[in-house]
């Protein structure tokens, strides 16, 4: 399966005019490489992976937030489903997928429903705890003006809650975007595939390794860069916190 | 409240039994009694943040099951320590939630805003501050001012000056009472220092265990006259003395001014008689002379006839 | 053949290849635990220490926390391929990377753990006498205790769950069969993903259980730093008061 793959689509290390003195020899990292191949191989590579992300971290978000959400108003439903999430990100990626694949087959069906079972331990037990920590005087006077209850959840609850979602968010993107990295030994998708690729050589590209990674973790700490300047205009209120 | 009653499941005694009690619209009614005794569960009957087993509260002739909660509640201002103020928003917009809330125009709320920081004593630089900047007096002014931004007839307030260190204390005391000689409105206080009522109250209200109601009269009457051992236990020593400190200068009869060449000792016209006793007391003198702002000799009194006020 | 058909099927195919293969998958296993446990205490070894000493002259706050953000934004494919090229295939690469990996919240948490013994406990230990290291043993360390074997056992859980993707550079374990199906077909494949799965979701139970073994009852009711989120508080009282 994979291997039939990785025969298909041909070796990465280029082949023609002047295969520069670097990379035939292997050096730590050939910007020529680089240059040459970021619009074949990397960029494509980087569009797939922020995919293969952003839906998992949106579908993630939407079911976690609801279990929240529901979890909120029946206490005793969050030990439970806490622990459920816990035990499916114990679950290795390599066999979730292949567990999966019977169910989904060989799609990036698969790949999401894994990843979206990952980013659930870590957003569901912030959001549940954002809205513990709003303040029991607010919601009480907040009932004494007369809001209703969803005026409260709206105006009240939930603004208050977004400084430890954005935290659960943060977390859940930086780890999926260094989870979706493994999608690459099931499909030919995301930042994870050049390096699969160029580990399947009889001697690992390096550049190839070393570009594609620095990438990964490029968009992992833009991403969270990202939500922490979300939470800072949402949420002006909140102290800086660390981490 | 006629006959209100409530008990928490799991406890035997029941919070208030049977209470029945009668606020004149423009008073300000203090609930006191100690910890225990139901008075923070009877306010917050009014606006049904608690609801009653059995009995009727009725605002104005209206039970208060009639109308939608919300209706209710949009209609009363509750104000609880510290403001419990939203801490996602700034001072203005705490102020300004029930307005808004209410649907009024954004200029109308600003306008309001501002109107309310400067009826709370407060500077309208801290419009824009977030209540975790403020200190405690501040955030209670602000709670106040966010109390009384839709104007209610009617104000619920629970403890407010409880968190709050003496001097503060004393200063939004006044500033309430300030404000009540103002504004009018009715007010329902719930505190546990009976000092705090006789000062701020019209009446008060004194609740033992299970919110049965001890006595019902003015703070005069109550020290003069003590319904029974709870009271004059609760309410303490030196009622005298305390009914003395609720008299003004200004507002009693003064004997004829003295010659300017007495030399008797002045005292300030808007003392209290208290005050004039204690001065009379520490430097010797039988009469003392009352002045006002200016200085002038509005008249003066003497121990006995202080002593005599209250027989 | 329907699709339930199908599914049945082949997870049937897969528990037979379990059966007639217990030998092979125990080995297998057995390799896969050699390998998360010389990582684990490797990370351990080195960092715990470090954690446990910055906590206790509370400095270094910034590396402690960085160093969870930095494990979770490095995906552990670039660290085996990052190390694979610097040690070559077999098993060092593979430890190192993992070591790497089991680092971040071992080090956070140990960090965490001592430094958030209250102030008003140290000075009382301060006050009584006790120098540094004895303060360290006798008083820190205890309190620090539930901190810290939660994040030992959030890394073992974290290096058991991902040593099977060590199997593509030489690493061995269960990875070996789920990467090959070439070799052991379908039902090979699934029959190790399930227990890859079995073997972590055992794992964690196990180690949860240790865990809050000795966690003295006093102090169970403390922070837990889980899978790299901010500590988090006991949960304020429930909201009371229906509408």
């Amino acid at each position: 399966m994979i291997a039939a793959q990785a025969a298909a689509s041909g070796p990465v290390i280029p082949n023609f005019g002047g295969g520069s003195k670097c990379v035939v020899e292997n050096h730590a990292f050939c910007w020529g490489w680089v240059n040459a191949h970021w619009g074949d191989t990397l960029q494509p590579a980087l569009v797939q992976h922020v995919e293969l992300t952003g839906i998992a971290v949106g579908i993630g978000f939407a079911i976690a937030f609801s279990a929240a959400l529901v979890a909120y108003r029946r206490r005793w439903l969050s030990g439970p489903i806490e622990g459920f999430s816990a035990l499916l990100y114990t679950i290795p990626s390599l066999a979730l997928f292949q567990i999966l694949v019977p169910f989904t087959g060989i799609t990036t069906t698969t790949v999401e429903v894994a990843l979206v079972a990952y980013t659930l331990v870590m957003l569901f037990p912030n959001i549940v705890a954002g809205l513990n920590a709003v303040p029991a005087e607010a919601l009480d006077v907040a009932r004494a003006m007369g809001f209703t209850r969803r005026q409260t959840l709206l105006r009240v609850e939930l603004p208050l809650a977004l400084p430890a979602i954005v935290a659960g968010l943060r977390v859940a993107v930086v780890s999926t975007v260094s989870l979706a990295t493994i999608a690459a030994f099931l499909l030919p998708k995301g930042l994870g595939y050049p390096i699969f690729l160029a580990l399947k050589e009889p001697s690992p590209f390096r550049t190839e390794i070393y570009s594609a990674g620095a990438l990964a973790v490029a968009l992992a700490l833009t991403a969270d860069l990202l939500l922490v300047a979300t939470r800072r205009v949402l949420a002006p209120w909140a102290r800086r916190s660390p981490a | 409240m006629e006959h209100v009653s409530k008990r928490y499941s799991g406890s035997e005694a029941a919070a208030v039994s049977d209470l029945s009690l009668t606020i004149e619209a423009g008073e300000l009614c203090v609930l006191v009694g100690p910890s225990g005794c139901g008075k923070t569960t009877t306010l917050r009957m009014i606006n049904r943040l608690t609801t009653l087993d059995s009995g009727e509260i009725m605002i104005d002739g209206r039970s208060t099951l009639t109308t939608t909660v919300t209706e209710l509640r949009r209609g009363i201002g509750y104000v609880i320590q510290e403001g419990g103020l939203f801490p996602h928003m700034t001072v203005a917009g705490n102020i300004g939630t029930v307005p808004r809330l209410l649907g009024w125009s954004r200029g109308d709320v600003k306008r309001r805003v501002a109107e309310l920081l400067e009826l709370a004593g407060l500077d309208i630089s801290l419009a824009e501050r977030y209540p975790a900047e403020l200190s405690g007096g501040q955030r209670q002014r602000v709670g106040l001012a966010r109390a009384l931004a839709a104007d209610p007839p009617l104000l619920l307030m629970d403890e407010p000056f409880n968190a709050l260190d003496p001097v503060v204390r004393e200063r939004l005391q006044d500033e309430l009472l300030r404000l009540h000689r103002e504004l009018a409105k009715t007010i329902v206080f719930v505190t546990h220092d009976v000092d705090e009522a006789i000062k701020l109250g019209n009446r008060i209200a004194i609740l033992r265990q299970g919110g049965v109601l001890a006595q019902y009269d003015t703070p005069d009457s109550i020290l003069a006259q003590p319904a029974n051992e709870f009271v004059r236990e609760f309410v303490g020593e030196n009622r005298a003395l305390r009914r003395l400190a609720l008299r003004r200068l200004d507002q009693i009869d003064l004997a004829p001014a003295a010659k300017a060449s007495s030399g008797l000792p002045t005292v300030s016209s808007s003392a209290t008689v208290r005050e004039a006793v204690s001065l009379m007391i520490e430097t010797g003198t039988k009469a003392l002379s009352v002045v006002d702002e200016n200085g002038e000799a509005r008249g003066s009194i003497r121990f006995d006839d202080a002593a005599g006020l209250l027989r | 053949m329907t699709s339930a058909a199908v599914n049945l099927h082949t997870f049937l195919d897969a528990f037979r290849f379990i059966g007639s293969n217990w030998s092979l998958l125990l080995d297998k296993a057995a390799q896969q635990l050699e390998l998360a446990g010389a990582a684990l205490g490797l990370a351990m070894v080195i960092v715990l220490p470090i954690g446990v000493v910055l906590g206790h002259l509370r400095r270094g706050s910034t590396l402690a926390i960085g160093a969870s953000i930095a494990g979770r934004a490095l995906p552990v494919l670039v660290l085996i391929a990052a190390f694979l090229t610097v040690f070559g295939i077999g098993f060092v690469n593979n430890m190192i990377a993992l070591a790497v990996l089991a680092s971040g919240p071992i080090l956070t948490n140990s960090y965490e753990g001592v430094a958030r013994v209250e102030a008003s406990v140290v000075d009382a230990a301060r006050a009584s006498g006790m120098t540094g290291a004895g303060m360290l043993r006798r008083v820190e360390l205890p309190l620090a205790l539930p901190l810290l074997a939660a994040g030992v056992r959030v890394a073992a859980v974290t290096v058991i769950a991902t040593a099977p993707i060590a199997a593509i550079a030489g690493g061995g374990g269960l990875g070996d069969i789920i990467v090959n199906q070439a070799s052991y077909g379908i039902d090979g494949v699934l029959g190790a993903s399930l227990c890859a799965m079995a073997l972590s979701v055992f794992a964690f139970v196990l180690l949860k259980t240790l865990e809050r073994a000795i966690t003295p009852p006093g102090l169970r009711r403390l922070a837990v730093f889980e899978k790299g989120n901010r500590p988090r508080e006991p949960v304020p009282s429930p909201r009371s008061e229906p509408r």
